[in-house]
């Protein structure tokens, strides 16, 4: 079985793990809507009416990554509570896989989410994200986001503080793709350039790529009993 | 052994202060005055003497953290993970003061504690990736496991300094550039009191390690010893 594939039957076996309670997935889209809300109760009481557009951006990534964080943290907590842990550990397969396959479906599962969030998003901000590049900046935030977080949250689970400690690590360790991709997005938004969001989407390009390989590189150490 | 390790420790130690009191001296009356009109700016331009080499400090401390984990990594060797353990905690601390007598320059320089410039967010998130690597040394109970976890996110930490350094660059800027600035450079009288600062403040940055991972040992020591009772 090639590692590719190995990877994929990680992925597969998340999937049908969450198609059967759907409870991660229901937070992770629950805690993005009550997020926007706040978001838009909050600002709106201050800056008031149309310039809570100019919050948008920043709005959309924070309910992201919240909810990112959510699933992240879900994504090895289930599987020591429950004993997986070991299991996945004497399956055949290098350590690197569990990773790329943790990876690969909580940024699924974050995807989802997202896709879901941002039609009420356009709703709540009235502004129009049906834009086929932001899906790009998405997908590029995302990935990066996955990178650093399912690394960070393989080794936060075995702690004793667990889902306190996530965030923590993550959020100052993962700020660069959070300023990327809100700044990308909002140039989107402003409907700047290509030339001007490029440096963004390749800081983003470069984070989703340093990321998953130290995490190639260290995940071994991470995992070892 | 250990007691010509301590001697030499205790002459690090001498030295360090020394150069620190020549430090404080040159930073406060020794080195001229800077070309400013205000005498508040005059005098708000001396802590570039002990604010630089605090952030200078703080990075080195930092790599070291780094370097060490890469260390702790390939050899698994208890002493690696000591070094990574010392010089995180003091380039903490000095994160920490590099921020605090950054908010202390800002007032009277820009009229504000803080702003969100560069160096600022990037100094502040540095400081709170750190103080999460202590957080995350403080809830793993296993010494091997707690050894591993640091070492790896300390590689992970280090290795988002440049990338957020990109990151904010691309941002904005206002704080101010020491070197490769066109105007506002600095003497050579203030050039050599600035050097001197630097090598002053990476002496005590030494000497701290040197107690730090000392009393590190210590405690295993101790540890070993209940051990055995």
């Amino acid at each position: 079985m090639g590692y590719l594939r190995k990877v994929l039957a990680i992925v597969w076996k998340d999937i049908r793990a969450e198609l059967r309670t759907k409870e991660m997935f229901s937070a992770m889209f629950v805690l993005a809507l009550l997020v926007m809300v706040v978001f838009n109760f909050a600002f709106d009481l201050r800056v008031g009416g149309e310039r809570v557009r100019q919050v948008a951006p920043g709005a959309l990534w924070v309910a992201f990554a919240f909810a990112g964080v959510l699933g992240l943290n879900r994504a090895f907590v289930l599987e020591r509570d429950r004993g997986c842990l070991e299991g996945l550990l004497l399956a055949p397969v290098d350590h690197t896989a569990i990773y790329f396959g943790k990876m690969l479906s909580t940024g699924l599962f974050m995807l989802v989410v997202e896709a879901l969030t941002l039609p009420v998003f356009t709703a709540f901000f009235g502004v129009n994200l049906f834009d086929l590049r932001l899906v790009g900046v998405v997908l590029l935030g995302t990935w990066g986001f996955a990178g650093a977080g399912t690394l960070l949250s393989a080794m936060t689970a075995q702690t004793r503080a667990r889902e306190v400690l996530l965030p923590i690590l993550l959020l100052p360790v993962a700020a660069p793709v959070l300023i990327g991709a809100v700044k990308a997005t909002a140039g989107l938004l402003d409907g700047l350039a290509p030339g001007e969001i490029a440096p963004w989407l390749r800081l983003l390009a470069a984070f989703d790529l340093i990321f998953p390989a130290i995490a190639f590189m260290t995940f071994d150490y991470v995992l070892k009993e | 052994m250990r007691q010509k390790k301590d001697a030499g420790l205790i002459g690090l130690t001498a030295l360090s202060a020394a150069m620190m009191m020549g430090a404080l001296y040159l930073a406060l009356a020794g080195a001229p005055e800077a070309n400013l009109k205000s005498e508040t700016g005059r005098l708000a331009q001396r802590i570039i003497y002990f604010h630089i080499p605090t952030a200078w400090v703080g990075f080195l401390a930092f790599f070291v953290t780094f370097a060490a984990g890469v260390g702790y990594l390939r050899t698994q060797a208890r002493r690696w993970d000591i070094i990574a353990l010392a010089s995180a905690e003091i380039g903490t601390a000095f994160m920490l003061g590099v921020l605090l007598s950054g908010s202390i320059w800002a007032r009277p320089a820009w009229g504000v504690w803080w702003v969100w410039d560069e160096r600022l967010t990037l100094s502040l998130i540095q400081f709170l990736v750190y103080a999460g690597y202590l957080m995350l040394r403080g809830t793993v109970e296993d010494p091997a496991r707690r050894a591993r976890f640091a070492a790896v996110y300390g590689i992970a930490a280090f290795v988002s300094v440049p990338i957020n350094f990109i990151a904010i660059r691309l941002w904005r800027t206002q704080h101010p550039l020491m070197f490769g600035a066109e105007k506002g450079g600095l003497s050579p009288e203030m050039m050599f009191a600035f050097f001197f600062c630097l090598i002053a403040f990476t002496l005590w940055y030494a000497a701290l390690l040197g107690h730090r991972i000392r009393l590190e040992r210590l405690r295993d020591e101790v540890e070993a010893v209940k051990q055995n009772m």
